[in-house]
C-alpha cells in the first residue's frame, strides 16, 4: 500500500534531524498562524498564490531563493564544521552516511533552487519592464513554472525528515548512484526533484525567449535591449538547449534504477562515461545560464552608477553571444581524467580557454565604463567591485585548469571546489543581490537599507577570501573534494582558516536578513520610498513607470528609438503621448498551483514506489491541464477609467516630487 | 500547452497589440525545438550503445521490418489524414473537420498499440530493456516517441471535444489546432529518424 | 564610505596567503617525480601569464573606483562616452594574445604529458627498467598486482626510484580516480575498462595516494601509501611480500573484493596470472581487448560465476 515507505523511514535517531524538524515545524507553524490571525489566506491565494503577475512571481522565486539559500548555507556550515574537526583520529559530529547527504544536498540546493530560483526571479520583474511588456508571452506557464520549481523544492526538503537523501554529489554520478550500491530512496529524492523543477525551467526558457523575441516595445530592435534582457535572452537560448538533455540523462538514470536498465551500469554493457558526457553537456552550459545574466546585472549597475552609457554596447553583446555557443563545446573539461587522447583534451583545454577571452572582455568593459564617470557608490556597487577583483581571480584559475596538464593533478582536489566558488559565489551570488537591491524599489516602492547592505558585503566578500583561499591551498597539498575526515597536519590548518570564513560569510548572511527587516520596518520614511520610479537615475524603460508599477506596467506602450531611450527622453524630453485605452490582461489561475501540487503526490509517490498515489498525481496534472484549456474565462480588461486615475495620480506624485 | 492571454482575440476589436502577432504557434515551435535536443540526446545514447549486446541479441536478430514498416506507413498516413483535418477546419467545415481528426485518433491508436505488441513480444522472448544496454537504449528511445504519440492522442480527443462545444472564438481553437498539427508532424519526422537509425542501420 | 574599503582589501589579500602558507608541504609545487615537476611549472607559467592580466585588472578596478568617484568633482566626467575602437582592439586583442600562448602550452603539454605515453630513458630520464603495476580500485581499498613479480598488496605501492611505473587501471566497485600528488597525474579506473597511467619517482620518499573521485561511505580512508625506494629495499621489499602466507586467486579475490572500511595492508605471495584480465573481462562478457596490440582476447573465465546481472 505504502510502497518502500514505513514508520522506520522517519530519522527519529538523528538528533540533528529532529531539532531541524521541530524547529522548521514552530516556524511553520507561526508564520500559518500568523496568517490565519491577521485573516490573510483569501488576500494570499487571490493575490499571490493564483497570480500570474510577473512581478509577484518574481518576488515569490526570489523568496524561495533565500529560503533555500538558508537551507544551503547551513548544509555548508555543517560541512565546514565537521573538516574543522574530523581530524587525526576524531570522527567529528557527522558520519558519513549525514555527511555524503549533507554535501549532496547543498550543491543541489543551491544550483537548482537557490541559483536557478534566484535568476528566474529577477528574469520575472526585470525583463518585461525593460522590453516595454505588460506581462510575460505566457503568464499562466509562468505560473506553472514557479510551482513546478517550488514543489521540487519541498520535495528535496521531505527528504529530511522521510527517508534520506541522495549521498553520491550533486551530479549523480553513476556507477555510485545505481541501484546496486545505492539502493535507498536518496538518489531517487534527487532525480525527482530535479526532473520536476526542470521542467519548470524549460517552460521558463521558452517563455521568455518567447517574450524577447516577440513582445519587445515599438521601435525597440534587438541591438537596443537593455544588456540584462540580451543575458536573459541568451541564458534562456541555453536553458532550452541544455535542459532537455539534463531530463534525458536522469530520465535514463531513473530506467536504470526503477526498470534494471543499464545505461550507466557496470554490467550489461552500460557507460558511466556516457553519463558524464551526457551530464556535463548540461552542466557546462548550466554554469553559464547562471552566470549570464549576473553579467547583465553588473552592466546595469556600472552604467546607472557611472551615469554613462555602457562601454562598447555590442562588444558585450557579441561577447555574450559567442559565449552562449562556446558554453556546448568544452563541456569535456570535467573530466580530462578518463583517460581520453590527447588531441580530444587538447581541442577541450583550446576550446574552454577561449571562452575567457569573451570573459576577459566584459571585465573590460564594465573597466572602461567606470573610467571617466561619476562612480556612485551605491551597496550594488561594492558588489560589482568585489565581483570584478574575485571573479577575475577565479577566471584565472578556470583558466590553469582547462589545461589539461594541469587538471589531471587539479581534478577533484579542492582547488577545483575553490574555483567554482570562486565563480558562482563571486561572480553570480553577488551579481544577483546587486540585482536584488538594484530592482528592490521598483517592485516595492521603498527602497533597501544601505548600511546594511555594505556591511552584508564586507562579510561576504571578507568571508569569501577567509573561506576559500585556503581550499586553494588544501588542493596544491593534494586534498580532494568530499573527505569526510583526514589526518593530515597541514590540511587542518587550511580547514580552521575555512571555518572562520565560512562563520563570516554567515555574519553576512544575517546582515542581509537585518537589511530586508529594518528595510520594511522603515519602509515609510521619506528618504527610502521611491516616489518617482526612477531612484537610482536609471537608463532603461522599468525606471519610466512608478514603483510599484500597475498590473499592466505601461499604460501606454512607449516608442524606442535606441540604447537607453529612457535616459534620452529624460534629456531631450520627448514623450509619448498616445491616447488611453482599455487594458487587456490575464486573469489570475490556480491550475498553475493544482499543476504543482499534483506534480508533487506524483513525485513523492515515484520515490516511495506507491504506485496508486503516483498514477493518482499524474492523472490530477492531466486533468488540471486539459480543465485549464476548457477554460475560456483567462482574461479581462482594464478599464480605460481606471488607467486613467493611475495615470494621474503618478502624475501627481512626481510634481509633488519635483515642487519639493 | 500554451495559452494566449496577454494577446487580445483578433475579433476583440481591442489592437493596441496590432504590432504582435500571437506568440501561441511560436512558443509552441520553440518548445518544439527543445524537444528535438531531448530526442537528439536519445538517440546520441543508443548511438553509443548500439553495440553493447551483452551476449544478448543484436538488432538484426530481433527486429521484424515488416511489422515496423506497417507502424511506418500508419503514422505516414496519420499525418495525411491530419492534413485534411486541418484543411477542413479551416474551410469551417466542422463534420469533416472531426471526421478526419477520428481517422487519424484511430491511425494513431493502431500505431501505439502495434508498437506495444512488438514490445510484448520482444520482453517475452527475454530480450527486455534489462537484457542489454543495447536494448535499454532501444526501448527508451522508441517507448519515449510512443509516449508523445499516446500524449498526441489525448490532446486530439481534448481538441475534438472542445470544438464539439463551440467553445471560444475561432482564433484559440485554431491556434490550438496549428500547434497540435505541428507536435503530430513533428513525431513523423523523429519518426522517420528511428525507423533510419534504429530499425534500418541495426538490420543493415 | 567607500575610502575606507579600498585600503581594507589591498592590506588583506596579500597577508592572507602570506599567512596560510607556513610551513605547509605543498605536494603539487615540490613533486617528486618528472611528471609532477612539468606539471608543477605549467601550473607555475599559466598563472605567471594569467597574472599579468589579472593584476592590472584589478589594480584598475580600484584606482578607477577611487579617482572617478562621485565626491571626486575634478575627475574628467564624460556622460556620453561609449565607444572608442582603440580600447575595443585592445580589450579584444589582450585577452586573445594570453589565451594564445596559453593555447599553445594547452596542446604541446597533453600531448607531451599524456598519462597514456611511456616514460623512457629519453623523454623521463629514467634510469631502470620499468615497473608493471595492475591497479584495481575496490570499495574502499587498493588493490595493486605485480604481474612481473607474482606479488600483489593491498594500500601499499612500493617501487624503486627511477623506475617507469606503467600502470594498468581498473576498478571492481564503483568509479574513482587513481592519483599520487607528489609523483603527478591521475586517471580514472572503471569497471570494465583499462587506462593507463606512467608517473616515476626520482627521489626517495613516502608519497600518499588516494582515491580522487568520491566513491562512497568507506571513501574517506580509501588511501594508501606510496613507497619511493633504493633498488635493494625493493627486492628485499619483494622478497617479503613472497613471504607472505596469503595469496591471491579467483576464491580468495571474493573476499578481498568484498567491501571494507580502513582496509589494512594486506601482502600476497602469490597472485594468480591473468587476474587483472578476468576482472576487466567479468564486465565484458567475458572479453578483454590487449591494449597494446588491439586484438580482443576471450579470457578462459574463472569468474565467470559472477557474471551475474543485478
Amino acid at each position: 500500500m505504502l510502497g518502500k515507505l514505513t514508520f522506520s523511514a522517519i530519522p527519529l535517531d538523528v538528533p540533528i534531524l529532529v531539532g531541524t524538524f521541530i524547529g522548521v515545524a514552530v516556524v511553520g507553524a507561526a508564520v500559518l498562524g500568523l496568517v490565519t490571525y491577521y485573516g490573510k489566506w483569501g488576500y494570499l491565494w487571490r493575490e499571490w498564490l493564483t497570480s500570474v503577475d510577473h512581478k509577484r512571481l518574481g518576488v515569490m522565486y526570489i523568496i524561495l531563493a533565500l529560503v533555500m539559500l538558508f537551507r544551503g548555507f547551513a548544509d555548508a556550515v555543517m560541512m565546514r564544521t565537521q573538516l574543522a574537526l574530523a581530524y587525526n583520529g576524531n570522527p567529528g559530529y557527522l558520519p558519513p552516511h549525514h555527511y555524503d547527504q549533507v554535501f549532496s544536498a547543498h550543491g543541489t540546493i543551491m544550483i537548482f533552487f537557490m541559483a536557478m530560483a534566484f535568476m528566474t526571479g529577477l528574469f520575472n520583474i526585470v525583463v518585461p519592464l525593460q522590453i516595454g511588456a505588460r506581462d510575460v508571452a505566457f503568464p499562466f506557464l509562468n505560473s506553472l513554472s514557479f510551482w513546478m520549481t517550488t514543489i521540487s523544492a519541498v520535495l528535496i526538503n521531505v527528504s529530511l525528515f522521510i527517508g534520506e537523501f541522495a549521498q553520491c554529489g550533486w551530479l549523480a554520478y553513476p556507477p555510485i548512484s545505481e541501484l546496486k550500491f545505492s539502493p535507498g530512496v536518496g538518489i531517487d529524492y534527487y532525480i525527482w526533484a530535479v526532473q520536476l523543477s526542470g521542467v519548470g525551467t524549460l517552460l521558463t526558457g521558452v517563455n521568455f525567449f518567447t517574450t524577447i523575441i516577440k513582445m519587445r516595445a515599438p521601435g525597440m530592435d534587438l541591438m537596443h535591449m537593455p544588456i540584462f534582457t540580451w543575458t536573459a535572452l541568451c541564458a534562456s537560448v541555453l536553458i532550452m538547449a541544455a535542459f532537455p538533455v539534463l531530463t534525458v540523462t536522469l530520465g535514463c538514470l531513473s530506467m536504470d534504477r526503477y526498470f534494471g536498465m543499464h545505461f550507466f551500469t557496470n554490467e550489461a554493457g552500460g557507460s558511466v562515461m556516457l553519463y558524464l558526457n551526457m551530464i556535463w553537456c548540461w552542466g557546462h552550459p548550466e554554469v553559464y545560464i547562471l552566470v549570464l545574466p549576473a553579467f547583465g546585472v553588473f552592466s546595469e549597475v556600472t552604467s546607472t552608477f557611472s551615469g554613462k552609457p555602457l562601454f562598447g554596447y555590442a562588444t558585450m553583446v557579441y561577447a555574450t553571444l559567442s559565449i552562449t555557443v562556446l558554453s556546448f563545446i568544452v563541456w569535456v573539461h570535467h573530466f580530462f581524467t578518463m583517460g581520453a587522447g590527447p588531441n580530444v583534451n587538447a581541442f577541450f583545454g583550446i576550446m574552454t580557454m577561449i571562452i575567457a577571452v569573451p570573459t576577459g572582455v566584459k571585465i573590460f568593459n564594465w573597466l572602461f565604463t567606470m573610467y571617466k564617470g561619476r562612480i556612485e557608490f551605491h551597496s550594488t556597487m561594492y558588489w560589482t567591485i568585489g565581483f570584478m577583483i574575485t571573479f577575475s581571480i577565479g577566471g584565472m584559475t578556470g583558466v590553469m585548469m582547462a589545461m589539461p596538464a594541469a587538471d589531471w593533478v587539479l581534478h577533484n582536489s579542492l582547488f577545483l571546489i575553490a574555483h567554482f566558488h570562486n565563480v558562482i559565489i563571486g561572480g553570480v551570488y553577488f551579481g544577483y543581490v546587486a540585482g536584488m537591491n538594484f530592482w528592490f524599489p521598483k517592485v516595492f516602492g521603498f527602497k533597501l537599507n544601505e548600511a546594511w547592505g555594505k556591511r552584508a558585503f564586507y562579510c561576504w566578500f571578507v568571508g569569501f577570501y577567509l573561506a576559500f583561499v585556503p581550499l586553494y591551498i588544501a588542493g596544491f597539498e593534494g586534498m580532494t573534494r568530499r573527505l569526510n575526515h583526514y589526518d593530515n597536519p597541514d590540511w587542518h590548518v587550511q580547514m580552521l582558516i575555512a571555518e572562520v570564513g565560512v562563520l563570516t560569510i554567515a555574519c553576512g548572511v544575517v546582515c542581509q536578513l537585518v537589511q530586508i527587516y529594518v528595510s520594511i520596518r522603515d519602509r515609510n520614511l521619506p528618504q527610502n520610498i521611491d516616489y518617482t520610479g526612477d531612484p537610482w537615475n536609471g537608463r532603461t524603460l522599468e525606471w519610466s513607470i512608478s514603483s510599484p508599477p500597475p498590473a499592466y506596467n505601461f499604460a501606454v506602450l512607449p516608442d524606442i528609438h535606441g540604447i537607453d531611450s529612457f535616459h534620452t527622453e529624460k534629456e531631450m524630453g520627448r514623450g509619448t503621448h498616445k491616447p488611453l485605452t482599455d487594458i487587456h490582461m490575464p486573469r489570475n489561475t490556480a491550475a498553475g498551483f493544482f499543476v504543482g501540487a499534483f506534480s508533487f503526490v506524483l513525485g513523492f509517490a515515484a520515490v516511495w514506489h506507491i504506485w496508486w498515489m503516483a498514477a493518482l498525481g499524474l492523472i490530477g496534472v492531466l486533468l488540471t491541464v486539459i480543465l485549464r484549456s476548457n477554460d475560456n474565462d483567462i482574461d479581462y480588461y482594464v478599464p480605460v477609467s481606471e488607467v486613467t486615475r493611475d495615470v494621474e495620480a503618478q502624475s501627481r506624485k512626481l510634481m509633488a516630487q519635483a515642487a519639493e | 500547452m500554451a495559452h494566449e492571454a496577454t494577446m487580445p482575440p483578433v475579433a476583440g476589436g481591442h489592437d493596441d497589440h496590432e504590432h504582435h502577432e500571437s506568440p501561441v504557434v511560436f512558443g509552441f515551435w520553440v518548445y518544439l525545438m527543445t524537444d528535438c535536443i531531448l530526442f537528439g540526446t536519445l538517440f546520441a545514447a543508443f548511438a553509443t550503445l548500439r553495440h553493447q549486446y551483452a551476449g544478448g541479441p543484436s538488432g538484426k536478430e530481433i527486429f521484424e521490418l515488416g511489422g515496423v514498416a506497417l507502424e511506418t506507413a500508419i503514422l505516414l498516413l496519420s499525418s495525411i489524414t491530419f492534413g485534411f483535418g486541418a484543411l477542413a477546419a479551416h474551410a469551417q467545415k466542422k463534420g469533416a473537420f472531426l471526421g478526419w481528426l477520428g481517422i487519424t485518433f484511430l491511425l494513431g491508436l493502431s500505431f501505439v498499440g502495434l508498437e506495444l505488441r512488438e514490445f510484448t513480444h520482444m520482453i517475452a522472448e527475454g530480450n527486455g530493456p534489462d537484457r542489454s544496454a543495447f536494448l535499454s537504449a532501444f526501448f527508451t528511445l522508441v517507448a519515449t516517441h510512443g509516449l508523445h504519440v499516446s500524449t498526441g492522442l489525448i490532446w486530439i480527443l481534448v481538441v475534438m471535444v472542445q470544438s464539439l462545444g463551440g467553445g471560444a472564438g475561432p482564433p484559440r481553437v485554431m491556434s490550438k489546432l496549428t500547434c497540435l498539427s505541428l507536435f503530430w508532424h513533428f513525431l513523423d519526422i523523429v519518426w522517420i529518424c528511428v525507423f533510419t537509425f534504429v530499425y534500418l542501420l541495426s538490420v543493415i | 564610505m567607500k575610502d575606507k574599503i579600498l585600503p581594507k582589501m589591498r592590506r588583506l589579500l596579500p597577508v592572507a596567503p602570506a599567512f596560510l602558507l607556513s610551513g605547509c608541504t605543498l605536494d603539487l609545487l615540490e613533486p617528486a617525480g618528472p611528471i609532477g615537476l612539468q606539471q608543477r611549472n605549467i601550473i607555475l607559467a599559466e598563472a605567471g601569464v594569467m597574472l599579468c592580466i589579472v593584476i592590472p585588472v584589478i589594480v584598475l578596478t580600484l584606482i578607477y573606483a577611487v579617482k572617478y568617484n562621485a565626491k571626486n568633482k575634478d575627475a574628467e566626467y564624460l556622460p556620453n562616452w561609449s565607444h572608442s575602437t582603440k580600447i575595443e582592439v585592445f580589450i579584444w586583442g589582450i585577452p586573445a594574445i594570453i589565451i594564445l600562448i596559453l593555447g599553445g602550452i594547452s596542446a604541446w603539454s597533453s600531448f607531451a604529458l599524456d598519462p597514456y605515453r611511456p616514460l623512457t630513458t629519453d623523454t623521463a630520464g629514467a634510469t631502470h627498467a620499468p615497473i608493471n603495476v595492475e591497479v584495481v580500485s575496490l570499495d574502499w581499498k587498493w588493490l595493486f598486482i605485480y604481474p612481473d613479480q607474482g606479488i600483489a598488496t593491498v594500500n601499499e605501492l612500493e617501487f624503486p626510484v627511477g623506475a617507469p611505473i606503467n600502470f594498468r587501471i581498473t576498478s571492481d566497485a564503483v568509479m574513482t580516480s587513481f592519483f599520487i600528488p607528489r609523483l603527478g597525474s591521475q586517471i580514472y579506473a572503471m569497471a570494465g575498462m583499462q587506462t593507463q597511467l606512467h608517473l616515476m619517482a626520482t627521489q626517495p620518499g613516502i608519497f600518499h595516494g588516494e582515491a580522487a573521485q568520491y566513491t562512497g561511505r568507506g571513501f574517506s580512508d580509501m588511501k594508501f601509501l606510496t613507497h619511493a625506494v633504493s633498488d635493494d629495499e625493493f627486492n628485499a621489499w619483494v622478497d617479503k611480500v613472497k613471504a607472505s602466507s596469503d595469496t591471491l586467486d579467483a576464491e580468495s579475490y571474493k573476499n578481498v573484493s568484498a567491501p571494507q572500511e580502513a582496509a589494512p595492508v594486506q601482502y600476497f605471495a602469490h597472485v594468480q596470472p591473468g587476474l587483472f584480465d578476468d576482472i576487466v573481462a567479468k564486465y565484458n562478457n567475458g572479453v578483454v581487448i590487449d591494449k597494446s596490440t588491439g586484438q580482443t582476447l576471450h579470457v578462459q573465465n574463472a569468474m565467470s560465476d559472477m557474471q551475474m546481472k543485478e
